[in-house]
């Protein structure tokens, strides 16, 4: 009962953003640590993060994922994108990030209030709502 | 690109897909350069899976690698650079080509196929390297800074991945120059040590 609440409360702490998140750190981490492989705005690397939130996973255009990833049926959110950066081989196995380079919790609450701000802007990926081809 | 997601013959596996996926994506420019020549010729054959996902890995690593040396190449060119600088940059530009040939070995000795530079006028259009923001030595200084850093972490990031161990040796000592090359940067812009212990990588 106890653990039960306690997983819920690390639940809801995961999905709403954290009163403590820090965008700005969240962008120094992103710069350093993401930036080698993204950027909001062009596919290098790795994908794209524009309109991220929303998006099914797998879906800006131009960028050739791996199978698993693009069949995962994951909708990005804050709740998926804690698991996915906490471990993406965990979440997605056979997907082509591998890296893990947020296993702080407190790094993923900035990283991802970063994101919600940076990746606003024109949508390409595939909506949530959108029907899988 | 789209061939490369079509052409079940060639793909045995997811993983082997996905491998195969990416080693298209990052050899878009080869594929461009031998257009008319089959993707199944062209595609990495990699051993097995494991060997697959090092070469992978390895590709992403000397993109960025391409993507440093075109950075300092341009940087260089930009005559925004005093003399000593200058030598610094050239000198780094050229550790950069050894890592290039040191990884291109390393993707060929596993049977994959090396991802191909972008040309230069590509590399001067990608927001990314925001070439046009450039208007001082500061700049590209802290241009390179960054791009050393994104790379050092990349690769402490993928370095626990690689299935061949011998390979996180190799991505030791090249995260181990670039270390060198982000703390001169650091240094030439006038920025403080880091504070806290272990302030690469996560
Ligand atoms: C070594 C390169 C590399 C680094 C560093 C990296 N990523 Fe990725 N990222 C990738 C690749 C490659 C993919 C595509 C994965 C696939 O196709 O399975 C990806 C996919 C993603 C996706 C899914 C995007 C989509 O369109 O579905 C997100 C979100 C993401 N990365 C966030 C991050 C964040 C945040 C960081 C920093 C903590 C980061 N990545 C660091 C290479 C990297």
């Amino acid at each position: 009962m106890r653990l039960s609440l306690l997983a819920a409360v690390i639940a809801l702490a995961c999905v709403t953003a954290a009163p403590g998140a820090d965008p700005a750190r969240g962008k120094a981490l992103y710069d350093a640590r993401c930036g080698g492989c993204h950027t909001i705005a062009e596919n290098g690397p790795g994908p794209r993060h524009q309109g991220l939130f929303g998006c099914r996973a797998g879906t800006q255009p131009g960028y050739a994922y791996s199978e698993a990833l693009r069949v995962s049926g994951i909708v990005w959110n804050d709740a998926m994108l804690d698991r996915w950066l906490a471990d993406p081989n965990a979440l997605v196995p056979g997907n082509a990030m591998v890296v893990q380079l947020a296993p702080l919790a407190t790094e993923r609450v900035d990283l991802i209030a970063f994101l919600r701000t940076a990746a606003q802007g024109p949508r390409t990926c595939r909506r949530s709502n959108a029907p899988t081809p | 690109m789209t061939e490369a997601n079509t052409d079940h013959a060639l793909i045995a596996s997811p993983q082997r897909r996905a491998l195969l996926a990416r080693t298209a994506m990052l050899s878009t420019t080869a594929m461009a350069l031998l257009s008319g020549v089959s993707l199944r010729s062209l595609a990495a054959t990699p051993r097995d899976e494991q060997t697959g996902s090092d070469v992978a890995i390895l590709n992403v690593a000397l993109g960025l690698e391409h993507e440093g040396i075109a950075a300092y190449e341009i940087g260089a060119g930009t005559g925004l650079l005093s003399k000593p600088l200058l030598s610094v940059a050239v000198l780094f530009k050229g550790h950069h080509e050894g890592h290039r040939e040191v990884l291109a070995g390393a993707i060929e000795k596993l049977g994959g196929t090396p991802v191909q530079p972008r040309s230069l006028a590509e590399y001067k259009a990608s927001s990314k390297l925001d070439i046009g923001s450039i208007a001082t030595a500061e700049d590209i200084l802290r241009l390179a800074q960054r791009l050393e850093l994104g790379a050092i972490n990349a690769y402490l990031g993928v370095m626990p991945s690689f299935a061949d161990r011998s390979l996180s040796k190799v991505a030791g000592r090249l995260i181990a120059d670039e270390t060198l090359h982000y703390t001169v940067l650091s240094q030439s812009l006038g920025q403080p040590l880091p504070q806290n212990t272990l302030s690469f990588g996560a």
